[in-house]
């Protein structure tokens, strides 16, 4: 039912783990439906230098943070704020249907560790 | 520890036993009539077909004209179900069953009460799963011509007090429906000893082929049946009868039942060990189900701050087949209705674990299980964010 890119990342997932004091942080999902995602970011001159994901999830969930966190490490944050879900099932080549939506959130869940990023910068600023 | 095979989920099928591949074999290439023909080659298969009906009985303690033979075990639940229903819909609409049957008969009921009016009770379990049959005697009312709970559970095989409900059922002369499907092979059938109306099994559960099962329907009990056609399995059931798979079944129900205390005693040692084994290799992991009142091969858990599928895909990757009942490993997006009606919360119930033990298993493949179990576990903790919030 999965890809053999999708067996990989979920076997060997990429940028596991949590960022201390991190500049951003995102979470999407919810246990309860059985898919959580948490990212971690470091900002530096507005490119993302380090990224970390922690998952509870099924196999795609897994895979997907793996795929996404790849994919947006070393990008500006005004690219990463492009990647979309879709593009993240694309590069694994494809997830079941069914997959779709519970557990592609990964693009989300950077996406709010972005805005809680520049939210944190904005508040740093002066009035 | 090399690689090796092993399946553990004999709850979702078993091997065919080459034995009752080699009482079928005539069937496909020589004996290969129509059971209603009257010619000599038709009339082999129809005496091959009643020596498997007698076989059948024999082991339910019925009569050859009280069984059927269907298409498989979810037929035999739609045929008792909506064949009763609909038969004494003049009388009542109203149906007795428990919040953890399988979807052959959840489902059955949930559509009988959307599109055709009739009432559904579901009944609530205990946190291991068991009806209390006072709950059944409670629920009846008088418009109730059904009572269907599960003789024993599919996901956490927990055996559930039929013989009581069933006794209950006959006081008030309710027919009274057991689904046998995890039970058939290695339970106790006498449909006599377990006041019992009608009762479900499936082949491919206890080594038999696929796509075959068998509906007992007591003598008295009338039903309208949902397939019509020919006057096969004395109108209850119409379709050519499917020979070789009959064979298969009456076969293989034979060697499951006449070998059921010593395979259990085997069983049993091996699934203690197993239940055993898992417990106390990992914190925060729990037995599901009835610690004793469960079948022989059914070890059931939840594996907290983890999902089932990722468990199952790293077991996979490691060479051993199990089942879960989380929500990723079905086409629903919600865990478990069994564990959830146990009162099991949410995000636990999506890390179930289900190890059915079968005949083929040793000692060697429940070691091995318990070898890389542990690590499949502890890398997905590792990378739960639920787990270090809990730790």
């Amino acid at each position: 039912m999965y890809s053999e890119k999708v067996m990989n990342h979920f076997m060997n997932p990429h940028n596991v783990g949590v960022i201390e004091d991190p500049d951003g942080v995102g979470k999407e999902g919810n246990p309860i439906c059985g898919d959580l995602m948490e990212i971690f970011i470091k900002v530096k001159d507005d490119r993302i230098v380090d990224i970390k994901f922690r998952t509870f999830g099924c196999g795609a969930a897994i895979a997907t943070s793996s795929m996404a966190t790849e994919m947006v490490k070393g990008k500006t944050i005004e690219e990463a704020m492009e990647i979309t879900n879709k593009a993240v099932a694309e590069a694994l080549d494809g997830l079941p249907p069914i997959k779709m939506h519970c557990s592609n959130l990964a693009a989300d869940a950077i996406h709010a560790a972005i805005e809680d990023y520049l939210e944190k910068k904005r508040a740093k600023q002066p009035a | 520890m090399a690689k090796r095979t092993v399946y553990m989920d004999h709850a979702a099928t078993t091997p065919v036993d080459p034995r009752v591949v080699e009482a079928m074999l005539p069937y496909f290439t020589e004996g290969y009539g129509n059971a209603s023909s009257v010619y000599r080659l038709g009339q082999e298969a129809r005496k091959a077909i009643d020596e498997a009906r007698a076989d059948v009985a024999q082991t339910l303690n019925c009569t050859p004209r009280e069984i059927i033979f269907t298409g498989c075990g979810s037929e035999s639940d739609n045929l008792a179900i909506r064949g009763i229903a609909f038969w004494n819909r003049d009388k009542g609409t109203h149906i007795i069953t428990s919040s953890i049957e399988h979807h052959a008969v959840s489902h059955t009921c949930e559509q009988l009460e959307k599109h055709f009016g009739f009432q559904v009770t579901y009944l609530p379990v205990d946190k291991y799963g068991r009806v209390d049959p006072t709950d059944v005697e409670k629920a009846i009312t008088e418009k109730t011509t059904l009572i269907t709970i599960m003789y024993a559970n599919n996901e956490v095989g927990t055996i559930e007090p039929i013989a009581e409900i069933g006794e209950i059922a006959r006081a008030h002369k309710i027919p009274f429906h057991t689904d046998a499907i995890q039970a058939g092979g290695a339970l106790d059938l006498d449909v006599e000893a377990l006041n019992l109306d009608l009762l479900s099994l499936s082949a491919h559960k206890f080594y038999g082929p696929k796509g075959v099962g068998v509906l007992y329907l007591r003598r008295g009990v009338r039903l309208l049946p949902p397939q019509t056609g020919g006057a096969h399995e004395l109108n209850r059931r119409a379709g050519t009868e499917n020979v070789a798979g009959i064979v298969g079944l009456a076969t293989a129900l034979k060697l499951a039942q006449g070998h059921r205390e010593e395979n259990n005693r085997k069983l049993i040692a091996l699934r203690d060990r197993l239940i055993e084994g898992v417990l106390s290799s990992m914190l925060d992991t729990q037995l599901t189900g009835h610690p004793k009142e469960r079948l022989p091969n059914s070890a059931s858990f939840t594996i907290n701050y983890v999902e089932g599928e990722g468990l199952l895909l790293g077991l996979d990757m490691m060479g051993t087949a199990a089942s879960s009942g989380s929500a990723c490993t079905s086409a629903s997006l919600e865990p478990s209705h069994v564990l959830l009606a146990m009162g099991i919360p949410p995000e636990v119930a999506h890390g179930s674990l289900r190890l059915t033990l079968g005949h083929e298993n040793s000692d060697e493949d429940v070691d091995y299980l318990l070898e890389v179990l542990p690590g499949i576990v502890e890398r997905l903790r590792s990378m739960s964010p639920l787990y270090t919030t809990a730790s």
